[in-house]
C-alpha cells in the first residue's frame, strides 16, 4: 500500500467532486458526515474532508481502510486537517 | 416489530452491497440505563455502521431504557457513586435531592456545548445507518416492559438468538 501525500500543494491537489467541512465536530460526527458523503459518491470520485478533532488524523485513514477507499493526500495544519478521499470500487 | 427475528437473514440491503459478500459485524451490549453510559455504545454502532460493517445492539437490562418510548428522552447521569461525574458531590451530598438532576443537566451542557448529538439523535443516526437493536425479552419480562414500550423496529431476542448473531462477528463488546 503507498504511503498517502502529507501535503496538498494547491498546483497538485486531487480534484474533490464534493467538499465536507466537520470543523468543530468531535468523534464520531467526522467519520459519520464522511461516511454519508462517500455513500453519495461514485467509485473514483474524491472527497475533501475538513476536520479538527485531533483523532481525525488516526481515524480518517481508518475510515478509508475498513470502507476500502483510499486516502490520496492529508495535510496536517496544527488546528486543522484537509483529507483527500478517493472512493473505492472503481475499476 | 419482529418477535422472532430470523438472524440468519442477509441483512445488508443497501445498494452495491452485492459487490461486498462478506462485511464485518460488530455486536454489542447496552447494559446500563444512564445518560453517560447509553453514549459509548451508540457511538460506536453509528462508527461502525460508517465504516461499512453490519452493526447490532443488545439492550439488556437497564440499557434497555434506551429503547423505552417513555425513558430514552430522559435518561439520566447519576450523581451518587459516580466519583468521575459531571458534578463531583460526596456521596452524602450527591444523595440529596435535585443533585441527580444537576447532575445530568450539566452533561446535557457539555455534550451541546461540544456539539455531540442527543442519545434520541444517535438512535436515529444509527437507524438510518441499518444499525439493529435487540431488545432482551428476558428484560422485558423481568421489568414488566411490554413491545408496544418500545421504540419501532427492535428485535425482540434472547440471549441464545444474540449469541448467535455475535458468533458471527469479529468484534464484541459489553458496555
Amino acid at each position: 500500500m503507498t504511503q498517502p501525500s502529507t501535503s496538498t500543494d494547491p498546483a497538485t491537489a486531487p480534484v474533490a467532486k464534493d467538499v465536507l467541512d466537520c470543523s468543530g465536530l468531535l468523534c464520531p460526527l467526522p467519520v459519520y458526515r464522511a461516511g454519508l458523503a462517500l455513500d453519495r459518491l461514485e467509485p473514483g470520485d474524491v472527497l475533501e474532508l475538513v476536520t479538527t478533532d485531533p483523532g481525525s488524523l488516526e481515524d480518517i485513514p481508518a475510515l478509508a481502510r475498513q470502507r476500502g477507499d483510499t486516502l490520496l493526500s492529508f495535510e496536517d495544519r496544527g488546528i486543522s486537517q484537509i483529507f483527500y478521499l478517493a472512493k473505492g470500487g472503481a475499476s | 416489530m419482529t418477535v422472532a427475528p430470523d438472524l440468519h437473514a442477509v441483512t445488508d440491503q443497501s445498494p452495491g452491497a452485492a459487490a461486498v459478500p462478506k462485511r464485518k459485524r460488530i455486536a454489542l451490549v447496552a447494559s446500563k440505563g444512564t445518560l453517560d453510559q447509553a453514549y459509548p455504545p451508540l457511538i460506536l454502532a453509528t462508527t461502525a455502521a460508517s465504516l461499512g460493517w453490519e452493526a447490532g445492539v443488545y439492550f439488556t437490562f437497564y440499557g434497555l431504557d434506551i429503547l423505552h418510548k417513555d425513558r430514552f428522552e430522559k435518561l439520566k447521569v447519576a450523581s451518587l457513586a459516580n466519583p468521575a461525574g459531571p458534578i463531583q458531590l460526596p456521596n452524602a451530598l450527591g444523595a440529596l435531592p435535585g443533585a441527580t438532576k444537576a447532575a445530568t443537566k450539566m452533561m446535557q451542557k457539555w455534550m451541546t456545548r461540544a456539539r455531540m448529538p442527543t442519545v434520541p439523535e444517535f438512535i436515529e443516526m444509527s437507524r438510518g445507518l441499518g444499525v439493529r437493536f435487540f431488545a432482551c425479552s428476558t428484560t422485558m419480562g423481568v421489568m414488566g416492559v411490554e413491545a408496544a414500550d418500545l421504540i419501532d423496529g427492535c428485535d425482540i431476542a434472547g440471549a441464545a438468538a444474540f449469541l448467535d448473531y455475535a458468533a458471527e462477528a469479529e468484534v464484541s463488546m459489553f458496555i
